[in-house]
């Protein structure tokens, strides 16, 4: 592929993104979070198929950024206790006029990817000192640990969740609004990762997960390189729990800003089944993903998680490699991956 | 006598209740090739390791350029210069032999902010490309590396090595499983990274032509401990020596 041919993908992806919510105005909630999944199973892949750390933890910068945003949201204007204690039905109504809440999003979702950043970074030095699946258990019990704690905190709603702020009467289709905050996050986060791998950052990721060992023995800080790969996962993935807590716009802690057992599992499966440590793959895993789950919730009314489980475990046994991986298997010059051929062997 | 580069006094290093390393002190002069021969479980992969900070030691000391080292991390050692390969290859097995070479590159003045370059630039390639043909894998270069033979994963460690720019390189067995007839062009390329780019090197060495042909100096190590030392001829006529390889047989 030469010139602009190699760009087919980027520009389907992005026309089919802008017309998407015209064409389908009644499934854009589920569209926004398409792109979201496309976000998660990207910045997964930075660690889980890029660098070969396998992380169950990942939720734990979504509900950051989730929380943060919204507190951030209100808290510009209200009282947090206050807001968060009416829920039950108080005297006050909790109104956000368009400038304030155009202003709380301005400034909660950047705070969001701020405290996601920073839970990378400081969880990141605790537990990438781990390998396998050392990190990889770890990482489940911080995400089950994190829900446990908004779960138990008052001040942000504690078991009986927080809402997000009702949007102003000018945000007609408040939908809409929100899948393309979607959309534009997914596309830069996209661009990012791209970039991201043309770097020697990028070959310094790939180092680590083919052999840790010789990229320590060859001088590579891996520990800060390990930690920076997680600090870029926790800052898109923070942005990305602000904006999914609005399109959702009720924070369970456990149910949807810590989600482990549902989007945490989601997104490792997203990008095994697009094929692990590509850039396209995880892309493509969310879109089948979403589209399969959101038929089986349309379709196998009561048997719609029987069936996503099914499809689990067919996908881990019978597409260890995903969809990417098992072109690359047969088409390896696609993929610039070179198998020997006759001629060079002389040389 | 040149400069000393390398500096080992007294390091101890046990395992549980295996004594590997005991007291042992040698040195490798600037600029200089010493071997390091021994039968099999005498301790050399274990003074290896102790020497670049894999592991830490009982009781001793490591000096590398007049600066103790026995303290600091493997990849903080590999960033003052002295690199080691492994006796069990290791190469990025799914990356290109380019890539390979690329990311091999000195660390040893480098910033964080390095790591955001473009992945090759023109003269970090031409290097890669040159030492690439140096080892004789340059119509290789776009293979992954975990397709190599063996052989030539063992070469294309040494020219990885070669691309760090180390001022010294610490070699376990560079010869254990290469074709006879190669071995000669493995020795040259040792020789040559000696002398054109003036890199010290350390040598374990089961292979006594190859050794005897290599180093200036060699020391010999048995059951954890330095039996004997000196100059090839010296070494090989050592009836300890002898004793050591035919008794461990
Ligand atoms: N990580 C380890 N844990 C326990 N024992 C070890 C470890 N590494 C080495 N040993 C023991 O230390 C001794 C020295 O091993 P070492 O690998 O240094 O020998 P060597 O001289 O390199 O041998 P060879 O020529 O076979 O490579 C052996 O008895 C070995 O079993
Ligand atoms: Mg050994």
């Amino acid at each position: 592929m030469t010139g602009w041919t190699r760009y087919i993908g980027h520009i389907v992806l992005v026309a089919v993104g802008l017309a998407a919510p015209f064409l389908f105005p009644n499934h854009q909630s589920q569209m926004a979070e398409l792109w979201l999944f496309i976000v998660f199973a990207l910045t997964w892949d930075l660690l889980g198929g890029q660098m070969g750390y396998n992380s169950f933890g990942n939720v734990v910068f979504i509900g950051v950024g989730m929380y943060t945003c919204a507190l951030v949201q209100v808290g510009l204007i209200y009282s947090i206790s206050d807001y968060n204690a009416a829920r039950g039905g108080g005297g006050t109504v909790f109104t956000f006029d368009y400038t304030q809440y155009l202003e709380g999003l301005a400034v909660g979702l950047p705070a969001g990817a701020i405290t996601g950043a920073l839970a990378a970074i400081i969880l990141g030095n605790f537990v990438l000192g781990m390998r396998g699946q050392y990190f990889a258990i770890c990482t489940l019990g911080l995400g089950v640990a994190a829900a446990e704690i908004a779960n138990g905190w008052e001040w942000i709603g504690a078991g009986s969740g927080m809402t997000a702020p009702n949007a102003p009467a000018e945000i007609d289709d408040i939908s809409r609004f929100y899948y393309f905050f979607a959309f534009v996050l997914a596309i830069v986060t996209f661009v990012a990762i791209t970039w991201l791998l043309r770097t020697r950052f990028g070959l310094a990721v790939n180092a680590i997960r083919d052999d840790e060992d010789k990229a320590e023995a060859m001088g590579l800080p891996t520990k800060r390189i390990k930690v920076i790969a997680w600090t870029i996962s926790g800052l898109f993935l923070g942005i990305a729990g602000g904006i999914l807590g609005n399109v959702k716009r009720f924070i369970d802690p456990i149910d949807v800003a810590f989600s482990g057992s549902t989007i945490g599992v989601w997104m490792v499966l997203m990008a095994i089944l697009g094929g692990k440590g590509t850039l396209w793959g995880p892309v493509i895993g969310a879109i089948v993903f979403q589209i399969t789950k959101e038929l089986f919730w349309t379709y196998l009314l009561g048997w719609q998680r029987v069936a996503l489980g099914l499809m689990i475990v067919l996908i881990v046994v019978f597409f260890p490699e995903g969809i990417l991986g098992w072109v690359r298997e047969r088409f390896p010059q696609l993929f610039g991956r070179r198998v020997q051929s006759r001629a060079e062997e002389g040389r | 006598m040149s400069d000393v580069l390398l500096q080992v006094t007294d390091v101890s290093k046990a395992f549980g209740g295996v004594q590997a390393n005991r007291d042992i002190s040698l040195t490798v002069p600037q600029g200089g090739i010493v071997g390091l021969i021994g039968p099999n479980g005498s301790g050399k992969t274990t003074l290896f390791s102790s020497i670049v900070g894999y592991h830490p030691i009982d009781s001793g000391s490591i000096r590398f350029a007049g600066e103790e080292i026995s303290k600091l991390q493997v990849a903080q050692i590999a960033r003052r210069g002295l690199l080691r390969t492994f006796q069990q290859t290791r190469i990025y097995a799914n990356m290109d032999c380019v890539k390979n070479m690329l990311i091999s590159r000195s660390l040893r003045r480098a910033k964080l902010t390095e790591f955001f370059a473009p992945q090759s630039n023109p003269a970090d390639r031409e290097r890669a490309l040159e030492l690439l043909e140096f080892v004789g894998l340059y119509s290789k270069r776009l293979l992954m590396a975990g397709d190599l033979s063996f052989g030539q994963q063992k070469l294309l460690e040494l020219a990885m090595a070669l691309m760090n720019g180390p001022r010294m390189l610490m070699l376990d067995e560079p010869t254990a499983g290469i074709n006879p007839t190669l071995i000669n062009g493995v020795i040259d390329r040792l020789k040559g990274a000696n002398e054109q780019f003036g890199i010290t090197l350390f040598v374990i060495e089961h292979n006594m032509r190859v050794i005897m042909n290599l180093a200036q100096q060699i020391y010999c190590l048995s059951h954890g401990q330095l039996l004997a030392a000196g100059t090839p001829d010296e070494v090989r006529n050592d009836p300890r020596v002898l004793d050591a390889y035919l008794g461990a047989q």
